[in-house]
C-alpha cells in the first residue's frame, strides 16, 4: 500500500470560461470549464483545480456558479480559489462544491487568514498557493497573479504557511509557467523537503519525463498542468502508465 | 427507500447527494432529530474537525437519536469524520465525546509521513466485505485525514473490513452488520467509490424495515 502521486489538471478561468496564457499574460479562450471537468474526470484525473485568475469581486457570483457547474461533473476532489480574502469568501467557495479553497495574495497580506480557514474547515481544506520566481540562490514569492514581488522567500513562506494552518502547498514556478521546459525540480524539492504537508508542483509541464522528474527529483506529491491537457498533448491514461512502469505509485484505473 | 443525510452545518453534503443521485437514489437532508424519524438509512458525511462535528450534533439534539437508530439497526454509513464519530473520543478534540458505538478512540496519524494523508490510497482487506464487493483488490480511494482509528479500536475482530497505511496502519472501512463507515470519501473516489455506495444502498435495502420502525416497512 502506498499513497499514489497525483496528476492534477488546472482550469484557469476568467470567472466563467477557461483561459490560458504564457507567464500570466496573453490570455486566450480554451473552453467551457464544466465540459473540460467532465472529460478529465472520465479520463482519469486524480483531482481538479479551478482558479479565477481575474478574481474581481464583481465576477465572484459568476465564478461560484462555475464551481457549482464543475463540481456537478466530478467524482474526484476539487480545489478552487482566486482572490479569496476572507473566511466568508472561502466558505462560499466550499459551499459551492469545492473540497478545498486555495489562497494566495491575501494569505501573504494577512497570514491569519490561513489559521481562520483551517480552524473552521480543517487543514485538509486549505491550500496555500505560492507563485515563486528565482532570485539569485533562492526564490521569491509574488502576489497579484505574479505582478508584484514581495519580500518573502518562497521556501520560508511555505514553511510559515503550514505552521499557520495550510494543509497543502500549490507551488507554481513563474520561471517555468507556460514555457513547457519542465517543472522546476529544484524549487519543488526545496519546498517539499521543508514542509510536512503535500506539495503540488506547477509550471512548465510538457513530457511524461517532466512528470517523472518532478516526482523523483522534485519530491512532489502531485503535479499540476493545464495546456498540455486542454490541447490533448498528454492523456491521463498513457501518462500514468508511463509513470507507473517507472515505479511511481499511480492510480491507473479510473 | 428514504436515505437521510445528516446536515450539521458543515460537511460535504452536495457531493454525497450527487453521488447518490448518479446511482438513482434519492436522499433528503436531515438537520433535526424529527427528520431522522422516517429514514430507512442514515449517512453522516463529515469533513472538518471532530470537536466541531460533535458540538454541532449536540446543539441540534442529534446525538441520542443517532445513537438510538444506529444501535437499533437502521443502516448507517459514516464518511470520514462520520466514521470517526462512531468512536468514544478523538485526539483531535480531547474534551468532546463521540457517539461511543465503539469503545476505542481516534488517534493522530504518526508524523513520520506527510500530513494530512491526502490523496488516493489502496486498502488491505483482511475479512470479506459486502461494502467492497466487486471492488478490485488494487482499487484506490480518496483520503483526506490527519486522524484515524487504529486497528483494534472497534473491539470487534471482524468489523474492521479494510485497513490503510500511512506512517502506520489504520481502519479504513468499518462494517458491522448495519453499521458501516469509511475513512476515505467514496463520493470523491471515482468508480470504486460509486461501487461502494451502491453496495451500501443494497445492504440498506436488505435491512430496510427490519429495524423495528413502528410505522411500517420501506417501499
Amino acid at each position: 500500500m502506498s499513497l499514489a502521486r497525483r496528476i492534477i489538471p488546472c482550469l484557469d478561468t476568467d470567472g466563467s470560461r477557461v483561459v490560458k496564457g504564457v507567464q500570466f499574460i496573453h490570455l486566450r479562450d480554451a473552453g467551457d470549464p464544466a465540459e473540460l471537468a467532465a472529460r478529465y474526470n472520465r479520463e482519469g484525473a486524480d483531482e481538479l483545480v479551478v482558479l479565477d485568475i481575474a478574481a474581481s469581486r464583481d465576477h465572484r457570483p459568476t465564478f461560484l456558479e462555475t464551481i457549482r457547474r464543475v463540481a456537478a461533473e466530478l467524482a474526484i476532489p476539487l480545489s478552487a480559489g482566486g482572490g479569496i480574502g476572507t473566511l466568508e469568501e472561502g466558505q462560499a467557495i466550499l459551499r459551492a462544491g469545492a473540497d478545498k479553497v486555495t489562497v494566495n495574495t491575501a494569505a501573504i497580506r494577512r497570514p491569519a487568514l490561513l489559521t481562520e480557514l483551517s480552524e473552521e474547515f480543517g487543514a485538509q481544506a486549505v491550500v496555500l498557493a505560492i507563485d515563486a520566481r528565482r532570485d539569485g540562490a533562492s526564490w521569491r514569492a509574488y502576489v497579484r497573479g505574479g505582478h508584484e514581488a514581495t519580500d518573502l522567500d518562497a521556501v520560508a513562506w511555505a514553511h510559515e504557511g503550514v505552521e499557520r494552518g495550510a494543509g497543502e502547498i500549490l507551488l507554481t514556478s513563474m520561471d517555468r509557467d507556460g514555457t513547457r521546459k519542465g517543472f522546476d525540480c529544484e524549487l519543488t524539492a526545496a519546498v517539499s523537503q521543508t514542509v510536512t504537508v503535500p506539495v503540488i508542483a506547477s509550471g512548465g509541464a510538457d513530457t511524461p519525463q517532466d512528470f517523472l522528474d518532478v516526482f523523483e527529483r522534485g519530491k512532489a506529491d502531485a503535479a499540476l498542468a493545464a495546456s498540455i491537457f486542454h490541447d490533448n498533448l498528454q492523456g491521463f491514461g498513457a501518462l500514468k502508465r508511463f509513470l507507473a512502469q517507472r515505479g511511481v505509485p499511480m492510480r491507473v484505473s479510473a | 427507500m428514504k436515505i437521510a443525510l445528516v446536515e450539521y452545518g458543515a460537511g460535504n453534503l452536495p457531493s454525497v447527494e450527487r453521488a447518490l443521485a448518479r446511482l438513482g437514489a434519492d436522499s433528503f437532508r436531515a438537520p433535526t432529530p424529527e427528520a431522522l424519524a422516517d429514514a430507512d438509512a442514515i449517512i453522516l458525511p463529515g469533513v472538518g474537525h471532530f470537536g466541531a462535528l460533535m458540538r454541532q450534533l449536540g446543539e441540534r439534539g442529534m446525538i441520542e437519536p443517532l445513537r438510538e437508530r444506529i444501535t437499533r439497526g437502521v443502516p448507517f454509513l459514516g464518511i470520514c469524520l462520520g466514521l470517526q464519530a462512531l468512536f468514544c473520543a478523538s485526539d483531535e478534540a480531547p474534551d468532546d465525546r463521540g457517539l461511543g458505538i465503539y469503545p476505542g478512540r481516534v488517534s493522530a496519524l504518526p508524523a513520520t509521513a506527510k500530513l494530512p494523508h491526502m490523496g488516493w490510497n489502496t486498502l488491505e482487506r483482511p475479512v470479506p466485505s459486502r461494502l467492497l464487493e466487486g471492488v478490485p483488490d488494487d482499487a484506490y480511494f480518496y483520503f483526506a485525514n490527519s486522524f484515524a482509528a487504529l486497528p483494534g479500536a472497534t473491539g470487534l475482530a471482524d468489523a474492521e473490513a479494510a485497513l490503510c497505511d500511512h506512517g502506520g496502519r489504520f481502519v479504513a472501512v468499518v462494517e458491522n452488520g448495519t453499521i458501516c463507515g469509511t475513512q476515505f470519501h467514496p463520493e470523491k473516489s471515482g468508480q470504486a467509490g460509486a461501487r461502494l455506495l451502491e453496495n451500501f444502498l443494497r445492504l440498506a435495502q436488505t435491512y430496510a424495515g427490519q429495524s423495528g420502525r413502528s410505522h411500517g416497512a420501506a417501499q
